[in-house]
């Protein structure tokens, strides 16, 4: 398939204005020993048939993963308004004048945004909540002079290993893991109240990435002790549910929004958010919208605070993202119009009692979760490899096998449920206990 | 002559916020509720709704469809702008894109059926680049330098040597710099020649063994292939150092040269500019980083490799990798779309693809030097910058002609950038407009630079068929607000239409 | 260009005021033209030691963001609240109500290296070329 509008006609008016021969000249200014003597090996052209052949997907049936991404409905008005090419082709908003459609839109997300996680303001996006958990260090170790970064063994493991590798050029910078406690899993708050000091930065995860809700006020009390306080939300559902993380004075509120109107779509693309507090604002990552108006009066939106960007401050920026997430941003947008208050708040809750339907069940046939702590929608038991392959093979995904980073749980899974799960999926997994 | 066609009509109705059009019992959705709500003495549930507008389907629909009305979008008219490859992008990629959206990543079987895809992605990207080996990845380009930079501080740490500076042409991308500090590193530029070239000569003057890596984008932001990069190649690796390729301009040379042939080690490619995935209004893009053999070891995890069983998975055991850049795979959704794209066109597709991008660039270029200054006459390929030198005399800026050509129906090109020219215009096509479009914006163009010597005024208040006239930033930045929520405070009266 | 002659100049644009052992600070008339409409002001705080060349504060426009240098060595005795909430001062009055910072200085014949405005005049003069 070629896209190209060239035919031989527009060719040779091309030609004969730049005043060249043939099209190849049009590369004298490479020097010849640089110039390609062989052809692109790459397979094609392929019609849109052949290409519609070529990619065919398999997906199983019933699904009770989660782990940082999440299966959630998404309502069809999202696909139908995100795919208008307005939104969907368009350019980074830097012309707001032409921009105004994705310009208010982002605006709106990032009301939304900051209203539910209950903090002064958020940005137009990161890449995923990973990297918006690295970018949340960054912004400790840049502004509240930060030498110590405690964090605790319960966030996504994922996210702490993107942590990591954001921050390990930086000398003198001290990492201390916060272990949890082995009958509640939930963060340990006496280590932690152990290890906070004034130079130190807290970082936690809620609920965490066993599915436990942490002692939100308790680490709240100690986090003022601390230099910098962020929390990250890997499954922003919980936002429908719990109280708004901002309740509890955190710095920033960072994680995933990718439970808001995206598919999970092999993992990607996700939807990095970040909230902070007034006091933060310019020390913010990422482009953000701010409203304003035009020569005539009329209210009107346009990207602000460039001067912490790459392309004003270069070597000095607070980051260097540019590309973020946008359009997945809308479809958020659009999806937390779709759902509304009580909506958002419906889903939740069939999140929370799904995950108890299912606990109970399996508690019933002898396989109990190994914390007792509260839980949002995820919960972990111990389930022998031989009984998850069996299920694997009938088309179920049990959940996601996490003895690989937390070895001190042998045969370690983690089961999600949603409202997209069924009575009948549970009852399709229990068969196998 | 002048062009009294409007491509796009904007709409006249001023769309309020979803907010204004909130209240209570609006929102009718029926959510799916499998299960029986669960009942007991946890105090989960927050006393309040989450903080959300209350608005009925019908409503959500008419408010985003408006919003989108007031949007520029590729499928409306051309987008020439320089340095972003803003190229038609391709429905099918949608529909291809789409199919994999059921996937959890932790479906092994439903992962089986995207890995190989992905794996093929990477041997297309190694074969158009000439490198070794890849990192899918990176979410964007800017996602993929900071990677490709970390790689380059790892494996000089690994040689036991500590090498804190990295050197950058002062035409680069601000990503550059940024990415550099990001990864550790201190930079510092150096000077392009007056005509445009990165010299090989100039640059010994800056190396020194404190230099970890030359940044290079070839072509430049001046669209200018940098003939002596292979010579560059070989002074930095003498030195002991490395050659990073910003790739955000290789829309220019796909078929017809390779950047491991130029001797670079490391480099970072744009799939939403390149490759035809679409920009999304801000993304999401993709910036796979490939390298050279020897910087195979450091590439972040996790990696595509064949199982004993001959079929593909990932494998995390990489002892001297940089480790995770991403909390997944990137945004694999994209990956998708820039395979079906590559495939779409073939080799042969994507070296025409490239050289008419460059035949395209060079039209314009012949054609507007005429009525515009163009700093450099060094030959170009697949963009070219114009100053604003000639308008600048009866007091127009290139700021006054970008909004300008709003009026006429164009997204303007880059402005005010690269730094090197004043009132920089950046200019590139791509190689999907029809010389029809190319001509309408030569049109457009000459338009506003008659204007410019016979009514200067008129464009300082331009555009004015637009949804909105010039935006005051500064009232923004003092202002700052920045959500709903702050806007009581800091509302004023709107003037009525 | 506005260049009051009571004042003493340095080579990064910025004016003092001597008063009784200290120095008053801001920026002058070109600076604040070159910037453009300037959005936001942050300032080192009151107490703060800081040695000639030291920034003692920075000024965001929305083009660019620059810093701002103190002229002598010193501890910053005061600093100008009203700019965080008025920063369109420094536009507006550059050399009075938009003074920045009060520095106690440690040696008072540091300030004899500073330009006076003939001087100041002349250097912007030059670098115009």
């Amino acid at each position: 398939m070629s896209y190209l509008t060239l035919n031989p006609e527009g060719l040779q008016k091309v030609l004969e204005t730049i005043g060249i021969e043939n099209p190849e000249d049009v590369y004298s200014g490479i020097p010849e020993t640089l110039l390609s003597s062989k052809d692109l090996d790459i397979p094609g052209p392929l019609d849109e048939e052949a290409v519609r052949s070529r990619f065919t997907f398999d997906s199983s049936n019933v699904v009770f993963a989660g782990g940082g991404v999440y299966r959630h409905h998404i309502p069809s008005i999202v696909n139908a308004l995100s795919s208008r090419q307005e939104f969907y082709t368009a350019y980074t908003p830097y012309q707001p004048e032409i921009s105004q459609g994705t310009l208010q839109a982002i605006f709106e997300y990032q009301s939304m945004l900051s209203g539910l996680t209950g903090m002064y303001a958020s940005n137009a996006s990161m890449y995923d909540g990973a990297t918006a958990l690295a970018e949340a260090a960054l912004m400790a170790v840049r502004k509240k002079k930060v030498r110590r970064i405690l964090y605790t063994r319960t966030i996504n493991p994922s996210y702490r290993a993107v942590m990591m590798t954001y921050l390990r050029h930086i000398p003198d910078l001290e990492l201390t893991e916060i272990p949890y406690d082995p009958l509640t899993g939930r963060a340990d708050t006496d280590v932690l109240k152990e290890k906070t000091t004034g130079d130190a930065a807290l970082f936690i995860q809620q609920p965490n990435f066993f599915g436990i809700i942490e002692p939100m006020e308790e680490i709240a009390s100690i986090a003022q002790d601390a230099g910098f306080f962020g929390i990250a939300v890997s499954e922003a559902m919980s936002l429908g549910l719990l109280s708004p993380p901002g309740a509890y004075g955190p710095d920033v509120v960072v994680g995933d929004a990718q439970s808001f109107g995206n598919p999970v779509s092999a993992g990607g693309p996700l939807l990095g958010f970040l909230c902070t507090s007034k006091t933060h604002i310019r020390n913010m990552p990422g482009r953000i919208a701010g409203l304003t108006r035009d020569t005539s009066g009329r209210e009107s939106f346009c990207l602000t605070l460039s001067t912490r960007e790459q392309h004003i401050r270069r070597e000095k920026a607070t980051s260097n993202i540019c590309t973020n997430q946008g359009l997945c941003a809308l479809r958020a947008a659009i999806y937390l119009s779709a759902m509304g208050p009580e909506g958002l708040r419906k889903a939740a809750t069939q999140c929370a009692s799904g995950a108890r339907h299912l606990m109970k069940g399996m508690e019933e046939r002898g396989i109990t979760p190994i914390f007792n702590g509260p839980v949002f929608n995820e919960f972990v038991v111990k389930m022998e490899e031989t009984k998850q392959t069996a299920m694997i093979a009938d088309g179920i995904v049990p959940g996601i096998p996490i003895s690989r980073h937390y070895p001190e749980i042998s045969d370690g899974l983690l089961v999600t449920v949603t409202e997209m799960n069924t009575k009948e999926d549970c009852a399709c997994l229990m068969k196998h206990i | 002559m002048s062009d009294e066609t409007y491509i796009t009509r904007f709409p006249e109705i001023r769309e309020p916020l979803l907010r204004e059009k909130s209240s209570p019992g609006k929102n009718k959705r029926l959510v799916p509720e499998p299960f029986d709500p669960f009942d007991g003495n946890e105090s989960l549930t927050a006393g309040d709704l989450p903080d959300l507008p209350d608005v009925s389907e019908p409503e959500t629909v008419r408010h985003f469809t408006r919003l989108s009305r007031l949007n520029y979008g590729i499928d409306h008219g051309m987008y020439p702008l320089g340095s972003c490859t803003m190229k038609y992008n391709p429905k099918i990629l949608e529909e291809i894109a789409g199919r994999i959206c059921p996937i959890h990543p932790s479906d092994k079987a439903g992962m089986k059926s995207v890995l190989g895809h992905l794996k093929l992605l990477q041997g297309c990207l190694e074969e158009i680049c000439g490198m070794d080996a890849s990192c899918l990845w990176p979410a964007a380009g800017a996602h993929g330098e900071l990677t490709g930079m970390m790689v380059i501080s790892k494996a000089i740490e690994s040689r036991g040597e500590s090498r804190k500076k990295v050197l950058i042409p002062d035409t680069a991308h601000g990503t550059n710099p940024s990415s550099c500090t990001l990864a550790g590193f201190v930079t510092e530029n150096i000077p392009s020649c007056p005509d445009g070239f990165l010299r090989a000569e100039i640059l010994k003057e800056y190396l020194d063994s404190d230099v970890a890596a030359v940044m290079i984008t070839n072509p430049n932001t001046l669209g200018i292939f940098e003939a002596e990069i292979h010579k560059i190649a070989d002074l930095l690796h003498e030195n002991g150092s490395l050659l990073y390729m910003d790739g955000a301009n290789l829309n220019a040379i796909m078929g017809a040269a390779r950047p491991g042939d130029m001797g670079v080690d490391c480099m970072h490619v744009n799939l939403h500019k390149t490759f035809g995935t679409p920009h999304g209004g801000g993304g999401p893009g993709s910036g796979p980083v490939l390298v050279k053999k020897h910087l195979t070891p450091f590439l972040p995890v996790p990696r595509i490799i064949s199982d004993n069983k001959g079929e593909d998975t990932l494998w995390w055991d990489a002892p001297e990798s940089i480790g995770s850049v991403h909390g997944f795979l990137g945004n694999v959704g994209v990956l998708i779309k820039a395979l079906v794209y590559i495939l779409s066109l073939g080799g042969k597709g994507i070296k025409d693809a490239s050289q008419t991008a460059c035949l395209n660039a060079n039209y314009l270029r012949t054609r507007l030097k005429k009525s515009f200054d163009l700093p450099y006459d060094t030959p170009t390929l697949h963009e070219f910058v114009l100053s604003d030198k000639i308008q600048s005399d009866s007091g127009v800026t290139t700021l006054d002609m970008a909004k300008a050509l709003m009026d006429h129906a164009f997204h303007p090109p880059t402005v005010y950038f690269p730094l090197v020219v004043h009132g920089s215009i950046m200019v590139e096509p791509t190689e999907t407009e029809s010389i029809e479009e190319l001509d309408r914006f030569v049109c457009a163009m000459e338009e506003i630079a008659r204007m410019a010597q016979d009514d200067p005024e008129s464009l300082h208040s331009s555009p004015i068929t637009c949804p909105t006239g010039r935006l005051d930033e500064v009232w923004a930045a003092r202002n700052l607000v920045l959500s709903w929520n702050s806007l009581e405070s800091k509302r004023y009266t709107r003037l009525s239409k | 260009m506005n260049i009051p002659k009571d004042l003493l100049y340095t080579k990064d644009h910025e004016w003092g005021r001597i008063e009784d052992g200290a120095i008053r600070v801001g920026i002058t008339d070109y600076a604040q033209s070159e910037l453009g409409d300037i959005v936001f002001v942050e300032l080192v705080e009151e107490g703060s030691k800081i040695a000639a060349g030291d920034p003692i504060g920075t000024l965001e426009s929305v083009k660019a963001v620059s810093e701002v240098y103190a002229p002598v060595g010193g501890t910053i005795k005061s600093i100008n609240n009203a700019l965080e909430d008025s920063p369109e001062l420094v536009n507006e009055d550059c050399y009075n109500e938009a003074w920045m910072t009060l520095i106690e200085m440690d040696d008072p014949a540091e300030a004899q290296e500073l330009m006076d405005a003939r001087a100041y005049g002349e250097y912007l003069a030059s670098e115009s070329k």
